[in-house]
């Protein structure tokens, strides 16, 4: 640090907290901002492969009595779509984006636990590839992407097709839950000094209700993919009736995380759109707090609803009764929400850049979906309408209205502060209205295609169902979602350039990440803020308005107490680290092994044990200059 | 380094550099951090446990295959062992916030003691289950609950096995203490776990 006495602050910041330069450094890196770029790299990756299979698909249903695609093909190509979808995309892109984003949001230079967070990337990363690998060389999973048994055991399924689903999960849903804590923890204690939580972004409440939802529904799914392949691997029986197991507990297991899934998707994105609306309509958002019991009330309602997905087994009627009650009570905190979204809309003047228009595409979208979604709530029509392409319009009309249109608002209103320039507004609404009406011709006629009895799940069918043209139709739309994708990454591409420069603040946003310079440095922020409002860049300057006494040579950050948000301590953390990634690869070799012998999770846990000790073990020259600099806490009683 | 601007600032600065560099309990990221990790594996016990009496509820017998239920004697000698452990635990946990590193020491040294001791009686329990995995359902999820929580144990007593370690070579510093402190939290999660897991898999097949 002999040349930090000429550097300025923001010199010395960025020396401090960038990551190391070369192959090492690159993979050592542990900045919140560089791990999240990958990860919202890859995420989008996955969403584009999933469309491609999504693509293939609508190209051999195009027609009637196709040979295009084989039906071994075509179960595999649903299966890794929908499962590429729900466990590659729609969940970890939200992550990804809060990974980057809340530190900015919340004032902060980072996040909770650096490693960690890099540690989750790559077990992402590799899970992923590990899946798409296996689908390359045709061993892709085929049995849906909720992997029914008894289809999905041993004797319907043999091969490693199921094991290597079933590893992938287990090894990606590892990945959720640390960036869940890695969000909750961020939140809870690194906020800047006068943020108390009814001060907080409603886009950091939301993440925060999202990851409270991952940590309880997560291990549902993969307590039941460890339970199918210990049943596949060495001979347990929990879903074996023969033997005492059953297949329900498979659906039960599922169902308890995969619809709190949906809310995983859906919740994100409802902070998102609040940011989008505040911004685009310049004026606070109406109902704060109504937002906030909103947004808490629908995390504990998605528990209690996963049973809808079961009406077509045998459950007690009764049962079934008080959870069509609990589905339909989940639209009452959505309309307190949709309530105060239209009321800040109407006050306020409005500015219809792209980022709106996805936000406005949106409510069109998910009333329609959700107007389906109380349809197939009440037992009686989901029996009718079970497993037919109605089904898949919903939920297509759910996801999408409810992931992908808010997800590309996120990404229009962020560019300017992720790459430091504008996206192209033209080529915006291009893109805007070419997704919108592609959509509706993709999956608007599914819905009668459902009515009209056909099934999903099928690879072809016969001529003369009066299916054919509009087959036909929503396959042309599926295209138009394609050319609309490619017309976002040409628009983000050709920006990065060429696009006008963004200033910290381009929309007049009203929250701490705008106060960064655009791109953020590697610190965020050159003197950490102190706040005294919701929107502290529209709020009258109060003072204090900065922290002082945090060392710009060290990688030190000030935590703060949960609910007031009062300075508590500093801390310094954790430096870059290849031991993350070397962890990983551990790991992987683990999960890899296991899919052929139980046995791997014997041996191959050493190397994990032994790489995370390495990540854990301190460096002495640190650990002098903690100890330098040490202040010691008053000694509890 | 000098703090910047400090004085005159006009009382523009919040000034924190006479903060503490470390602290205890929910004070600090890594008691949330430990308590996330709880959350996680309290649901994974949770949703075995729901599981095993889910399968009791459709069976006609349990154990299904007319075996019989786990003895009594190596489970209840752990529970003991593991109820005592929490001892040293304690002697480590307060060690650690009094910043005495000789508590500390020998607070760990016997944990470790414990945790060899319940490893070795947890083998013993595995011989006295009176069934296996593959026998059927009954076997699956007894041996899944006992398996989930003996990687507990050996991955706390890994844990405690490098901290130990790491308090003796060095290198020290405020840090390590709260490391300490929140490995004691995660020692007493997996003791508090395993009381209803030994219940359930002691007496879910009396009773
Ligand atoms: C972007 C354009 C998309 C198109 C053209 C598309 C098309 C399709 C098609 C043709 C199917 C198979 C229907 C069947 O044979 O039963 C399907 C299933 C599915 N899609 Fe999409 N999809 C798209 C986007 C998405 C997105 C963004 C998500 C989630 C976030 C998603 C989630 C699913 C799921 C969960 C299934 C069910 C898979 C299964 O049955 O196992 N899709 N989609
Ligand atoms: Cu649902």
């Amino acid at each position: 640090m002999s040349d930090a006495a000429s550097a300025t602050p923001a010199e010395v910041l960025e020396q401090t907290w960038r990551d190391p330069p070369g192959l090492w450094g690159w993979l050592s890196a542990v900045n919140h901002k560089t791990i999240a770029a990958r990860f919202i790299y890859v995420t989008f990756g996955f969403f584009v492969a999933g469309g491609i299979l999504a693509l293939m698909m609508r190209l051999q249903l195009a027609r009637p009595d196709s040979r295009l695609i084989g039906p071994d093909l075509y179960n595999q190509l649903f299966t890794m779509h929908g499962t590429t979808m729900m466990f590659l995309f729609a969940v970890p892109v939200m992550q990804a984006v809060a990974i980057w984003l809340l530190p900015l949001m919340l004032g902060t230079r980072t996040v909770a636990f650096p490693r960690m967070n890099a540690f989750a990337f790559w077990i992402f990363l590799f899970g992923g590839v590990m899946l798409f690998a296996a689908f390359l060389i045709g061993a892709g999973p085929d049995a849906g992407w909720f992997a029914y048994v008894p289809l999905a055991n041993a004797d319907y399924s043999p091969g490693k097709r199921i094991d290597i689903w079933g590893q992938m999960i287990t090894f990606t849903e590892t990945a959720a839950l640390m960036e869940a804590i890695v969000i909750i923890v961020t939140i809870f204690k690194m906020r800047a000094p006068g943020m108390t939580l009814d001060r907080m972004p409603l886009f950091a409440w939301a993440m925060l209700v999202t990851s409270f939802i991952v940590l309880f529904a997560m291990p549902a799914v993969m307590l039941a993919s460890t339970a199918l392949i210990t049943d596949r691997l060495v001979d347990t029986h929990f879903y074996d009736p023969e033997l005492g197991g059953d297949a329900l507990l498979w659906q039960h297991l599922f169902w308890f995380f995969g619809h709190p899934e949906v809310y995983l998707i859906f919740i994100p994105p409802l902070g998102v759109i609040s940011a989008i609306i505040a911004t685009f309509s310049r004026r606070p958002m109406v109902g704060y707090r109504a937002m906030v019991l909103a947004l808490i009330a629908t995390g504990f309602l998605s528990f209690g609803l996963w049973v809808h997905h079961m009406f077509a087994t045998n459950l007690p009627e009764l049962g079934k009764a008080f959870f069509t009650a609990a589905s339909l009570m989940i639209a009452i905190p959505t309309a307190v929400q949709i309530f105060c979204w239209i009321a800040t809309l109407w006050t306020g003047r409005l500015h219809l850049r792209t980022p709106l228009l996805f936000i406005l595409a949106f409510f069109v979208i998910l009333l329609a979906g959700g107007l389906t979604g109380l349809m197939l709530a009440s037992v009686s029509l989901d029996t009718q309408l079970h497993d037919t392409y109605f089904v898949v319009a919903h939920l297509h009309y759910v996801l999408l209205g409810g992931a992908v249109f808010p997800m590309f608002g996120a990404f229009y209103y962020w560019y300017p502060k992720f790459t430091g320039r504008m996206m192209s507004e033209r080529l915006g609404k291009w893109q805007f209205w070419l997704f919108f009406i592609g959509f509706n011709v993709t999956f608007f006629p599914m819905h009668i295609l459902g009515l009209e009895g056909m099934p999903r799940r099928v690879y072809t069918y016969p001529d003369g169902m009066g299916w054919n043209a509009i087959n036909l139709v929503a396959t042309m739309g599926a295209f138009m979602i394609a050319a609309s994708v490619l017309l976002f990454i040409v628009n983000a591409w050709r920006s990065r350039r060429r696009g006008a420069p963004a200033g910290a603040d381009p929309w007049g946003g009203g929250t701490l990440e705008w106060r960064a310079a655009s791109p953020p440095p590697a610190a965020n922020f050159d003197v950490l803020p102190v706040v005294h409002g919701r929107y502290p860049l529209w709020q009258p300057a109060a003072l204090p308005d900065r922290v002082a006494g945090i060392d710009p040579a060290l990688r030190e950050v000030l935590l703060t107490s949960v609910t007031a948000a009062e300075p508590d301590h500093r801390m310094l953390m954790p430096s870059p680290s290849p031991w993350p990634f070397v962890t990983a690869l551990a790991t992987t070799v683990l999960f890899v092994g296991s899919i052929f012998t139980p046995w791997a999770v014997v041996w191959a846990s050493l190397p994990v044990a032994i790489t995370a000790t390495f990540w854990f073990w301190p460096r002495h020259s640190e650990s002098r200059i903690r100890h330098e600099r040490e202040v010691r806490p008053e000694v509890r009683s | 380094m000098k703090d910047e601007a400090s004085g005159n600032d006009d009382g523009r600065s919040l000034h924190v550099g006479h903060l503490p560099t470390f602290a205890f309990g929910h004070r600090s990221p890594m008691w949330w951090g430990t308590l996330g990790l709880v959350a996680i594996e309290a649901t994974v016990f949770a949703l075995v446990i729901v599981a095993y009496f889910y399968l009791r509820g459709l069976a006609d017998a349990w154990p299904l295959s007319g075996s019989l239920p786990p003895d009594l004697l190596w489970g209840t000698v752990n529970t003991v062992v593991l109820l005592l452990s929490m001892i040293p635990n304690e002697m480590a946990r307060r060690a650690a916030e009094r910043l005495d590193l000789r508590g500390v020491r020998t607070g760990l040294a016997w944990c470790l003691a414990f945790s060899l001791a319940f490893l070795a009686v947890r083998a013993l329990e595995f011989t006295a289950l009176n069934c296996a995995w593959d026998d059927d359902a009954y076997g699956s999820v007894v041996w899944m609950m006992m398996g989930l929580h003996t990687l507990h144990l050996i991955t706390d007593t890994w844990d405690s096995a490098v901290l130990a370690v790491l308090m003796h070579t060095g290198p020290i510093d405020g840090k390590r203490f709260v490391d300490v402190s929140e490995n004691a939290g995660y020692w007493y999660f997996v003791v508090g776990s395993w009381l209803p897991i030994y219940a359930t898999v002691y007496f879910g097949a009396r009773i």
